[in-house]
């Protein structure tokens, strides 16, 4: 389903452009909203969500999963963590379709997928691991890092147990907005791949705006 | 088959762990029919190195996993190939019952009043036998449930087989490195039953024959390969 947001970019109490490649981890309060502006198209935001409290309690796709008995997010989805509880809800959403199957890539993973010298390539647990090193406050370390969601990506199932990456379903200016129902550390790659035709080959930038009070 | 080295049933409802040597083979027997494993690998020598079902799935384009298929860590290795399955799907995406879940589906039945027949959930057997060796909720991650299947329809709504496993179906997982397994036989998360269920484990230790060059798992997919020659490395250089 396909819902646009009535916020005008204009009123945005926070606004960042992040290029392909780097991270971006900021607080989001409760009852704040959270937009993802896929920039130029097909690009993917590779997220995770902590709880800002209790940083240790975040973001599980298979509780999400299960609570909703449906592997796709869209408007409507409530993001849970791994205490049950709900972390945000999806209110608007442009593309229709996000996945929270396909995890993130890494160097090792690369040289599986894709080939055995792929392994210097940079990759989206890279970018995660040097932003909790970047932010050793916080005292996440690579324990930390579960399975995110992939906002943009659209990794179709089939019926007899198939899976594939198909060609996005997003497009320049597309994006999808939630509201949290905690307060937030959200931690995003705006994946670096270069391997992958969805992207065709070319990571781009995203965009991120945040409305609400305090932020 | 190879020499029957150990075999222990586990009963409906309840949990365990070990660490299996490389080039063990572990069977799992579905005792009476509609059992579910729940099951999560790490290194005992990193267990910072764990099971990841996204890399699992998205290295062998599947949704399930069946003969053929490899474990993946997160580093690029391979815990165990699916080297025989007469079930044809299990399920690494759907997670675990929780104390919630179970109460809301099935009511509570505690210790006190129930001793042993109590209902345990996945999330807190697995909190438990990860706690054996300093693991906690930050190292818990995507299980497998084996003998489970959930099917997806287009718009991606899930729908759970309930006849999917058999009394005496069974799957072999042979093991590619050294790993810590914890286990539970709680029920899948989206299994409908009215009651409880509660159905046995059996599960055997085996010597694995030797990889050979027709091997079913390593030929399954050029990923496969690579992923199996990732370990070749590991176990060259430690």
């Amino acid at each position: 389903m396909l819902k646009e947001s009535t916020l005008a970019a204009a009123a945005a109490i926070y606004r960042a452009v992040v290029p392909a490649g780097d991270y971006w981890l900021h607080e989001v309060k409760a009852g704040q909203t959270f937009r993802i502006v896929d920039v130029d198209g097909n690009q993917a935001a590779d997220t995770l969500f902590y709880n800002a409290a209790d940083p240790f309690e975040r973001y599980s796709a298979s509780d999400t999963i299960r609570a909703q008995a449906n592997v796709y997010l869209g408007v409507g989805s409530k993001l849970l963590s791994t205490d049950g509880n709900v972390m945000a809800t999806i209110t608007a959403d442009t593309v229709g379709r996000h996945d929270t199957l396909g995890g993130a890539c890494a160097t090792e993973s690369n040289t599986v997928r894709y080939a055995l010298e792929k392994k210097t390539m940079h990759a989206c647990r890279d970018s995660y691991l040097l932003a909790l090193a970047e932010h050793d406050r916080f005292g996440l370390t690579k324990r930390d890092i579960g399975h995110n969601i992939n906002f943009f990506m659209n990794v179709p199932i089939t019926e007899d147990g198939g899976l594939t990456f198909a060609d996005g379903v997003s497009g320049p200016g597309k994006y999808v907005e939630m509201v949290a129902a905690m307060d937030l550390l959200v931690l995003i790659s705006n994946c670096p791949q270069l391997n992958n035709p969805c992207n065709a080959y070319n990571p781009t930038p995203i965009e991120l705006l945040i409305w609400g009070e305090g932020a | 088959m190879s020499e029957l080295l150990y075999e222990d049933v586990l009963p409906g409802g309840t949990h365990w762990s070990f660490v299996v040597r490389r080039g063990l083979l572990l069977r799992l027997v579905d005792v009476d029919g509609g059992a579910n494993v729940g099951m999560l690998f790490y290194n005992p020598a990193n267990l910072l190195e764990r099971y990841n079902a996204p890399d699992t799935l998205k290295c062998q384009h599947t949704f399930k996993l069946t003969r053929g298929n490899c474990l993946y860590s997160d580093m690029g290795r391979v815990f165990c190939s699916i080297v025989d399955d007469s079930v044809g799907w299990h399920d690494t995406v759907c997670g675990n019952t929780t104390r919630a879940v179970v109460a809301e589906r099935w009511g509570t039945r505690t210790y006190q009043a129930c001793r042993n027949d109590w209902q345990l959930n996945g999330h807190d057997s697995f909190l438990v036998e990860g706690g054996k060796y300093g693991l906690g909720r930050r190292d818990l991650a995507a299980n497998v449930n084996w003998f489970s299947k959930v099917v997806v329809a287009d718009d991606g709504a899930m729908t759970f087989d309930v006849g999917n496993s058999k009394a005496g179906d069974h799957v072999d997982l042979r093991f590619e490195m050294d790993t810590l397994v914890l286990l539970h036989t709680c029920p899948h998360p989206l299994n409908p039953a009215a009651d409880y269920p509660r159905a046995a484990v059996r599960y055997q230790f085996r010597s694995a024959p030797p990889m050979t060059e027709d091997d079913a798992c390593l030929n399954a997919c050029p990923e496969n390969r690579r992923g199996l020659e990732n370990n070749r490395l590991y176990h060259l250089i430690g």
